[in-house]
This record gives structure tokens, C-alpha cells and sequence, in this order.
């Protein structure tokens, strides 16, 4: 380990360290605009300039300096503050200044560094260089006028999103970034960049002039688009939220989410179900409460035990064990979260969990995919292959040819060729030190498949000490919770149907062929007018996730809580208590009267959902049926549209017609 | 006058001016490709050794020495991550851009066959796979007259597959750029080279260990190659007699601007300026009492005025004592016609235009600079204006990923050292004339 020594303060840093982050060990803040700590380094906004010794006698650029031994580093000096400053002037010699119509203002890495290096005034008489905007899609907003060219953006979307379509042309002061033929950026992880501009370049289209950012209460949650869980931060003034960011956390989301986590938050002020509704005559007509709760109870009391629960993509674990044990009072175990008829093995949880974990997977070798639009279906697990790429991995695919943003070995889009793979694949498996399959829900919908990923994970030897590279990948925020919850028959979705529930509980499941519960009286309990509100009898107006605290659980098993950010629209309560109030009204009160209570409840019935962190299940496959024949399909149809608030979002809807449906739109056009 | 010139009989590049054929015979009747086999035959470090008896510094401007750099190349070659061996290249800057600079072009029109000899031996002694030769987009002829010595060379059985029979395999490509004045310099010429955008790269890792494609890459001037093979021929200790010490070896100087006679001519190195120009150019238009300024090294080394070029010795450290640099020994002279401040505006214009826009100190500095540059040129300006440009270019210099950022700032720093009297006369006069506007107006 390399000893340096910064300002007079000797330390050891770690082998492979630069001198900016020496320097940062030493509690020194180096300022910087395009060294990022998850991308490459560029070097090229030249802020970082510190004094190295030995070297040239002129400043160096911190963030490319390997670290080296006997290195001494002033970070301190009048040449440095010098040089620092004459980047600063240079910045902003171009800049427009424009801070009080800029949607970054407050949050700018060019305002707080002009505070600490900018001169008073501006020696600079001449005309600024003003760029025209360019378009980036529906998501981006662009003032390429304030842009200081520090390329995170490219970077980003070359080595992270797998995408090159945003780059620079043009050189010297002309030099403008751009998106290739200014187009919309086909990414799903396009919002990103917006976070990366150090400046206000690449702003938020859908939170353009929303709002400040030290107006805004933020509150930490847990997204639930899909199943990664990413830890996002919802920023909220009054009852709306504006706006979610990713967090930091290296094991699930890097500080990485999706366009979807980010932007179907404007889903959440429309088609919101705010007061009960009771249907009457064919038509539902608004209701109060009580109104409601009773025509339940007058159903409840004929249909004795003859009660079900379905369970949508993105309840809280809290939510779905208090309709447990309400059901449980009333005598019924049916209870299913896989909305689409999906019945794959669940009696040993690890069989149909993320084993290699998020985090893990970048490690692996050699890795077989099944059945997986990894793109769409967990688009940061995506970019974690794309890590494991660039390790040196090798990835072989089953299902139809898709774009992955990297290099796969396609292997036919028939699940016949796992009985026996190519010669060129096993020999990967077999010599890989981590083999790994991840097997997505196209894979889970066939019959067969999941033995034979059983076989190939045992064959393979995929299961170690150190390792376990047998990987499920769902996509629903709340199937790992609903799993460990009970959510699950052994036929699935069938076997609610054939017992021809008298009274239905669908926990906001938008996902159902409700034509296949024609008898039942459905009574749903979500937040917004979708599928499950349509065909319901009651509808009992319920917190979507920022109105609400969680428990959810990711694809890896990994239970992570979410708090409460905003209140619920109108009428609505949170979900909980609905069903609490209700238990009540049908004679069989739920032992807890606060969300603490119920959450501890739940915590003694099933305990790994009482802490945050990985939830230990241990490895017990259980022999199944691998043969398996057919093409296989990917579930999902449109990435920005898979849920109720998605669907509800204007955003969203702007980004399915225009990143997937362009080509229709030309043709409606015309 | 005490300097020795050089004789005709110690002339490397005897077909400069082109009177003779370039191709393959004729190239051959010089004395090119010769035996070039025992040339090979030496061995790596034999070669490496020689060179660095030579004392031959780059000829691309830097001025570091051949020999050395050739020493920094593996010599076993580095693994891969799939634990293949990485095989080695020589890049040679044919881009040869920088205003007042044109000897390159001269060898590959003339002598194109003495830098493919060159590259051979040049690449062997450096284990190198390959050469790329990167000609400037727009040498036209240049580049049709390279690729035809090329093929010439192939057909022979000179280059490729057991080049000129000595048992290596060494190819030789041309690589045309598309006119940008950045991918001269070395790794902005590597990108280039592999397809992407002509940015300069941070060093370290300097392309001794990581250059073309990630492989180890050494990348020399056109001069520098082609004077291989004859000091093989003669030997270090030869190329060693001509010039002061550290500054060896004959050099081609090409002398444009107000001089009867501009020219390209090989001449020993450290020769006095006005030996020089008495002697190849006819002397400066209008006497030497009309000689303003000397630009002496291409267009990004300082000026130097009249009096302090005169008896200067044309090489590395007789012209940095001046203050200024020997480059590429493209001399530009300046006499008193010359309208000194819009000269130097001119080339701010040129750093400007040719910026890549990479690091920010160049991208805005080069304009910046060239805007107040032009605003001095009518003297459109303030007095503390000229403290504020020179103050800029300071903050441009020594800043920037690669030496653009110096080269754009040191003209200007020049004309404000040795000319600023010059540029306070005419904002002075600019305001004097100004005031006179206003008072009559009143």
C-alpha cells in the first residue's frame, strides 16, 4: 500500500487508489465536474488540479494520477487555488448564468464550486457561445448552452447503459454533445444522465419548473416497478410527490433506477381511486365507507369460508399478511400473488430466488440467460451482466434475439436446446470458477423449464460453497414477499378458479383475466382505476407505495423497508387499515391497531421480513420435471406500461408511444 | 564565418527537391534498401544502441531522444487477459501540420522509400508487429506517392512476410487522417487511428505500455524514421559530428516568410541563424536591418526579435536559451512589413479553430485568447487588456491534457514579452483618436 503524504498529513492508501481519492482519505475535498466514481476517467474538466511531488511543476489532474509511493500531494497551495480558479473563469466564460431560470439551481456542481473558486466578476467582454438544444427524448430536457462538455453523460450511457447514442461532434469551443441524429436516447436508464450533468444541461423534462429543490421533503422508499427494489428517495411538497431519485446502495441499485422508477410518479395524481365505490346496477356508484364495508359483510356472510385473496405486483408485505389473517380468520388458505397463472414450484424458496445476489452476479463467469429480457425485466440487473462482461464473462442465451446492450451467444429460441446444450456452452459452464443461469419469467411460464435449470445449476456444479449461480428473476416488487407470505398455490392462479371463491380480495391486481371470476363478488382494494378496479363490485380506495410505509422484498431476497412520503387522495387509507377496519365489520378484528403493531406481527409469523437485509432460504431444489419443449416468450410487452401508475402516467405513455411505438405512430400519421 | 556547412557528401535526404525518380530503382541507385537484411542482422539492442550513440532527438518538435524512447518498448511482450501476447507497433506522424512546417511532406514525395526502410529497421529494433504511418488528409500526393513506394516495397519482397530476407515479419500500412491538427500529437493520433473521435489521452499510461488497441506503441516523426537506416549505415558516431553537443546529428530546416529565397534544406544542426539564411535563402527581403521577428521552430514556439535571433545557433538549447524553441525547424521569417499583432492573432485563430475541445483551459481559452488578440490588432482595446490576455494564457498553459493548450498560449506570451510597446502604441492610438471623435463631435 502506497504511502503519501497530502498537505503535511502522512497515509497509507489502498493499492490502485488515484491521488484525488488519497487526497479525499486525507479529508480533502478536491472539486470535480467529470471524474465520477462509477465511470471512466476522463479527465477533462481539469478541477481537480493538485501539486504533485514528484512531477512536472506544473498542476496535475488528481483524478488520473495513480497514487504512488512516497508521493507528496499539496492540495493547498497558492499554484493549485491558481489553477482552479483559471478552470473556473474558464467554465464560466461560456456559461449563461442563468441560475435563476435553471432547473438545477440549488443542487449545481458548477454553483457551489463557483462559491469556493469563482472570481467576484468576469473579465470576459466578449459575445458567450450559445448551442442550439438538442432533443434526448421524453424524459431529458436539454440547455446545451450550459453545458461545460464533461462527458459524463457519454460515458454513461456507453459503459452503464450499453447504449452509444449520446456523444460529442464537433471540436474546440464548437464541440457540442449530442444524441445520435438527435434522437430520443432508447435507454431505460436515459433519466440518469440527468442526475450525472454536474450542471444544468440535462435537466428533468416531466419536473421542468416544478419546484426547488430545498422546498421539497424527501423521504426514503423502496421502488416498486420492478423487483429489484431500488432504494429511491421521493421528494414531495404537500400531498404530490414531484419527484424520485435513486439512493446509493452498492448491493441493489448502485445509484442507478430506472426511467420508470423515476418518472411514473406522475401516475400518482391520475385515475385515483379516492372514495369507495359499491357497484349498483351494473354501474358503480360512490359510496361511504360504512356503505361499503356492509355490502362486503353481506356477501362475507354467505360466502362463510369461501374467500380468496390475489395479491398485485406492487402490495407491501404488510398488506398481504393482514389479508392473510383476515382470510385465516375466515377460514381460507387461498390466497395467490402470481396474477398471470404462473405456477412454478414454490415449495423451496431458494429454487425460485436471485442466489447469486444482485451485487454477485457481476462476479460470475460464464452465464446462461432463459427466457429473460433481462432489458425490461430488471433493467439494473442488466447493466450488472454488462459489469461481469466487461470482466470477462461470457453470457449464452435462450428465447428470441433480443438487444441486451452486449454480446450474447444466442442459442435458438426453443427451451428444447437446455436438454442438450452445445458443446461450446457446457464447455463455458464447466470451466467457469462461477457459473451462473438466471432464468426470467418467460422461462417460469413454461412447463419444465424450471427443472431443467434445476439439472443444468446441478450439473454445472452452480451451487458451491462460496457460490450459488441459480438465479430466478421475477419482476413484480411483490412476488419474494408475497412467496415468503403464503401467496402461492400449487396450481396457481388455476387453483382459485376452481374453487369459484364467493367473495374475492384483490390487493390491487391489475394483471387478472377477471372474466375467469364471473361468480365471485370481487372486492378491490387499490389505489388507481386499472383493470382490477373495472371489473370489481367494491372498490375500497387504498395508499399507493409513497403513501404508505412497506415492507418489500426484492428478487434477492432482500427485504428492505420503505417510509411513508405523502398522504393518500380523498377518501383513501392506507391499506392496512382498510383491511383492519373491515375485519372489524366482519366479526373477525385483526389482533393490531397501528401499521407498527401489524409489522410486528407480521415479523413473529414469518421473521426474516423483520429485518432489513438478505433473508437466509435455504438451498433444498425439489426434483421436478425438466423436459421441456417450446418457444419461449418474454411477459413483457411494454417496459414503461407494466403497472397501474405506470399506465396512469403521462410520461410513461409518452415514452411507450415514442421510444416503442414510433414506427405505428408514423403509420397513424399518415 | 566559422561554421562548417554541411557537404553534399553528408546529406541523408538527397531527393528532397524531387529532380530524381521516387520510385523503388532510383530510390535504391541513392542507396536506400542496401543490404538491409544486415542492417536487421545487428539485433534489437545493436540497433536501439546506435541510435542512441547518434544522439538523434525527435524530429517532431519535443526533441526527445529517439534511442531512449525505442528503449522503453517491451521486450517481452505483454500478456492479454486471455493470456495472448500483445504484439507491438510503431506509429508514424506523417500529420504533419503545424503552420511554417513542411519537410515531411518533401521525404514522402522524394524519399518515401527511405522511411519505409526506416520503419523496418526502426520497428524491428523495437519488436514492433507493424508500422502505421498517419499521413495528414490533406498531403493528396503525398499519400498516393507513400502508397505506391508501399506497394513497391511489398512487390519486392522489402516489407511484409520476411522483410528484405531477414527472417521478420513486418507490415507497413498508411493511414490517411482527415485534417484535424490534434491528431498530430501522439495519442490523439492513436484514437484516431482505432476509429474514434482525435482527443488526446491522459498519460500516464504513456503508449510505450498502452498505445494502439491497448498494445505497446511507440510513435515517432517521419524524420526521425527516415534517418534511421543511413545512420546504420554510418554510424552513430557520424550523425554524433555534426552539431553542438546534445543537439546532433543534420536536420531538415524549412524557411518560409520574408526571405529572397524560401526553402527546404538539410543542414547540420546548430547552425547560426544568419549563416543560414545567408547562406540557403538569399538573405531577408530588404536587407538585415528590415528583419522584425523569427518565428523559429512552427507556428507554437514564442517569437524571437531580430536581434536575439542573429547569432542564435539553430538547434534545441540555442533556441530555448532565446526563449523560444526549435520545433520542427520550421523557421518563419518576419520583417518590418509585417503587421506583427494580427501574425500572432492569425495563428490564435488557427489554435482555436484546431482546439478538440476536450479539457475545458483549451477549449474556451483558444477562443478567448483569439478574440482579445483581435480586438489588439486594431488596438480596440484597454491597457490592462493586455495583462488580462497574458494572464489567460497562463491559465491555459500547463493545464491541458496535452501541450495544445501551451502551444496556443506561447505565441502570445512572446508577442506580449518582445512586443509590447508595439501593442500599447495602438490602443493608445486607438483612444487618442477615439477622444479626438468625441471632442469634435461635441
Amino acid at each position: 500500500m502506497p504511502k503519501v503524504t497530502v498537505d503535511g498529513v502522512e497515509l497509507e492508501v489502498p493499492q490502485g487508489a488515484t491521488v484525488l481519492q488519497a487526497a479525499e482519505l486525507a479529508g480533502k475535498e478536491i472539486p470535480r465536474f467529470c471524474y465520477h466514481e462509477r465511470l471512466s476517467i476522463a479527465g477533462n474538466c481539469r478541477m481537480c488540479l493538485v501539486e504533485v511531488k514528484p512531477g512536472p511543476p506544473k498542476p496535475q489532474a488528481s483524478c488520473a494520477l495513480p497514487a504512488a509511493d512516497g508521493q507528496e500531494i499539496r492540495t493547498d497551495t497558492e499554484m493549485v487555488k491558481k489553477a482552479r480558479e483559471g478552470v473556473m473563469e474558464f467554465l464560466l466564460i461560456n456559461h449563461p448564468l442563468d441560475c435563476p431560470i435553471c432547473d438545477q439551481g440549488g443542487e449545481c456542481d458548477l454553483q457551489d464550486q463557483a462559491i469556493a473558486y469563482g472570481r467576484g466578476g468576469s473579465r470576459f467582454e466578449e459575445n458567450k457561445r450559445a448551442v442550439t438544444e438538442k432533443y434526448m427524448g421524453p424524459i431529458v430536457k436539454t440547455v446545451m448552452t450550459r453545458c461545460i462538455h464533461c462527458t459524463r453523460c457519454v460515458r454513461f450511457s456507453e459503459e452503464v447503459a450499453g447504449v452509444e447514442e449520446i456523444g460529442a461532434i464537433g471540436r474546440g469551443e464548437a464541440m457540442q454533445i449530442t444524441s445520435y441524429l438527435e434522437q430520443a436516447v432508447h435507454s431505460e436508464l436515459s433519466g440518469n444522465v440527468i442526475d450525472l450533468c454536474p450542471v444544468g444541461a440535462l435537466t428533468s423534462k416531466p419536473y421542468a419548473f416544478e419546484a426547488r429543490p430545498w422546498e421539497l421533503k424527501k423521504t426514503l422508499g423502496i421502488d416498486v416497478s420492478d423487483a429489484v427494489g431500488t432504494n429511491i428517495r421521493f421528494d414531495s411538497r404537500g400531498r404530490e410527490v414531484l419527484r424520485v431519485l435513486p439512493r446509493v446502495n452498492d448491493n441493489v441499485n448502485e445509484e442507478w433506477a430506472t426511467d420508470k422508477t423515476r418518472y411514473m410518479v406522475d401516475g400518482l395524481v391520475r385515475r385515483r381511486l379516492d372514495k369507495p365505490f359499491v357497484r349498483k346496477g351494473g354501474k358503480l356508484v360512490e359510496m361511504s365507507w360504512d356503505e361499503a364495508f356492509k355490502a362486503i359483510a353481506k356477501v362475507a356472510k354467505k360466502a362463510g369460508k369461501s374467500v380468496a385473496a390475489i395479491a398485485g405486483d406492487m402490495v407491501d408485505c404488510e398488506t398481504m399478511f393482514a389479508a392473510r389473517e383476515l382470510l385465516g380468520a375466515m377460514g381460507s388458505k387461498m390466497l395467490e400473488g402470481r396474477q398471470t397463472g404462473l405456477a412454478y414450484d414454490t415449495s423451496n424458496l431458494a429454487a425460485v430466488n436471485f442466489n447469486s445476489t444482485i451485487n454477485g452476479i457481476e462476479e460470475a463467469d460464464a452465464i446462461l440467460l432463459i427466457g429473460t429480457n433481462l432489458r425490461w425485466e430488471a433493467p439494473l440487473v442488466n447493466t450488472r451482466i454488462r459489469k461481469a462482461i466487461k470482466r470477462g464473462a461470457k453470457v449464452f442465451a435462450v428465447g428470441p434475439e433480443t438487444d441486451l446492450t452486449y454480446k450474447v451467444e444466442w442459442l435458438g429460441e426453443d427451451a428444447k436446446v437446455l436438454g442438450k446444450l452445445p458443446k461450446a456452452v457446457s464447455d463455458a459452464l464447466k470451466g467457469a470458477g462461477k457459473p451462473a443461469i438466471i432464468m426470467g419469467g418467460g422461462a417460469l411460464a413454461m412447463e419444465g423449464v424450471h427443472g431443467a435449470a434445476l439439472k443444468l445449476a446441478d450439473k454445472f456444479k452452480m451451487i458451491r460453497d462460496d457460490w450459488n449461480g441459480f438465479n430466478v428473476l421475477h419482476f413484480s416488487a411483490a412476488r419474494m414477499g408475497g412467496l415468503m407470505l403464503g401467496y402461492a398455490q400449487e396450481g396457481g392462479l388455476a387453483d382459485i378458479v376452481a374453487s369459484k371463491p364467493a367473495l374475492l380480495f384483490a390487493l390491487g391486481a391489475d394483471e387478472v383475466d377477471y372474466n375467469q371470476f364471473e361468480g365471485s363478488f370481487k372486492v378491490y382494494i387499490g389505489h388507481h382505476g386499472d383493470a382490477g378496479a373495472h371489473a370489481a363490485d367494491v372498490i375500497l380506495p387504498a395508499a399507493a407505495y409513497p403513501e404508505k410505509n412497506g415492507t418489500y422484498v426484492n428478487l434477492e431476497g432482500r427485504v428492505q423497508f420503505s417510509n411513508k412520503a405523502v398522504f393518500a387522495p380523498g377518501d383513501a387509507r392506507e391499506d392496512w387499515s382498510i383491511l383492519r377496519a373491515l375485519s372489524d365489520v366482519l366479526g373477525h378484528t385483526l389482533p393490531f391497531d397501528s401499521f407498527d403493531a401489524c409489522r410486528a406481527a407480521m415479523a413473529k409469523a414469518v421473521p426474516a421480513l423483520g429485518y432489513e437485509g438478505l433473508a437466509n432460504y435455504d438451498w433444498a431444489p425439489p426434483k421436478l420435471d425438466s423436459k421441456c419443449e417450446g418457444v419461449l416468450g418474454y411477459p413483457i410487452k411494454d417496459f414503461y406500461l407494466t403497472n397501474s401508475v405506470a399506465r396512469a402516467s403521462a410520461t410513461m405513455q409518452r415514452c411507450s408511444a415514442e421510444l416503442l411505438h414510433a414506427d405505428d405512430m408514423l403509420e397513424a400519421a399518415e | 564565418m566559422s561554421f562548417d556547412f554541411l557537404q553534399d557528401k553528408d546529406r541523408i535526404f538527397t531527393n528532397v527537391y524531387g529532380f530524381q525518380s521516387p520510385n523503388l530503382k532510383a530510390a535504391q541507385a541513392r542507396g536506400d534498401w542496401d543490404n538491409t537484411k544486415d542492417l536487421v542482422g545487428l539485433g534489437h539492442d545493436k540497433i536501439i544502441e546506435e541510435i542512441k550513440a547518434s544522439g538523434l532527438r525527435g524530429r517532431g518538435g519535443a526533441g526527445f531522444p529517439t534511442g531512449l524512447k525505442w528503449s522503453f518498448m517491451p521486450k517481452e511482450a505483454p500478456k492479454d487477459a486471455q493470456g495472448n501476447p500483445r504484439p507491438s507497433f510503431l506509429v508514424i506522424n506523417a500529420d504533419e501540420s503545424e503552420p511554417g512546417s513542411c519537410k515531411d511532406r518533401e521525404i514522402m514525395r522524394g524519399d518515401p522509400h527511405k522511411l519505409i526502410e526506416g520503419a523496418l529497421v526502426a520497428g524491428y529494433a523495437m519488436r514492433a508487429r507493424a508500422a502505421y504511418i498517419y499521413i495528414r488528409g490533406e498531403y493528396i500526393a503525398e499519400a498516393i506517392a507513400l502508397e505506391k513506394a508501399v506497394a513497391e516495397a511489398y512487390d519486392a519482397g522489402l516489407i511484409g512476410k520476411n522483410a528484405a530476407g531477414s527472417g521478420y515479419d513486418f507490415d507497413v500500412f498508411v493511414h490517411r487522417g482527415a485534417g484535424a491538427y490534434i491528431c498530430g500529437e501522439e495519442t490523439a493520433m492513436i484514437e484516431s487511428l482505432e476509429g474514434k473521435k482525435g482527443q488526446p489521452r491522459l498519460k500516464p499510461p504513456f503508449p510505450a505500455g498502452a498505445g494502439l488497441y491497448g498494445c505497446p506503441t511507440t510513435v515517432n516523426n517521419v524524420e526521425s524514421i527516415a534517418v534511421v537506416p543511413t545512420i546504420m549505415r554510418r554510424s552513430g558516431a557520424w550523425f554524433a559530428s555534426f552539431g553542438r553537443e546534445n543537439n546532433h546529428g543534420t536536420k531538415l530546416f524549412q524557411v518560409s516568410g520574408h526571405v529572397e529565397k524560401p526553402a527546404v534544406f538539410e543542414e547540420a544542426m546548430s547552425i547560426p541563424f544568419k549563416d543560414m539564411i545567408e547562406k540557403h535563402c538569399g538573405g531577408i527581403t530588404g536587407g538585415w536591418d528590415n528583419l522584425l521577428a523569427v518565428i523559429p521552430g512552427g507556428s507554437s514556439v514564442p517569437l524571437v526579435p531580430a536581434e536575439q535571433i542573429m547569432n542564435a545557433p539553430m538547434d534545441f538549447d540555442g533556441l530555448k536559451d532565446v526563449g523560444s524553441g526549435l520545433g520542427t525547424a520550421a523557421v518563419i521569417v518576419m520583417d518590418k512589413s509585417t503587421d506583427i499583432v494580427r501574425a500572432i492573432s492569425r495563428l490564435s485563430y488557427f489554435y482555436k479553430h484546431e482546439s478538440c475541445g476536450q479539457c475545458t483551459p483549451c477549449r474556451e481559452g483558444t477562443g478567448w485568447m483569439w478574440r482579445v488578440m483581435e480586438k489588439m490588432r486594431d488596438g480596440n482595446a484597454e491597457i490592462e487588456d493586455i495583462d488580462t490576455l497574458y494572464e489567460v494564457t497562463k491559465q491555459v498553459e500547463g493545464h491541458t491534457i496535452c501541450a495544445l493548450g501551451d502551444a496556443a498560449a506561447w505565441p502570445i506570451q512572446g508577442l506580449i514579452r518582445h512586443f509590447r510597446p508595439e501593442m500599447e502604441r495602438r490602443i493608445r492610438e486607438q483612444q487618442g483618436s477615439g477622444a479626438e471623435i468625441m471632442e469634435a463631435a461635441e
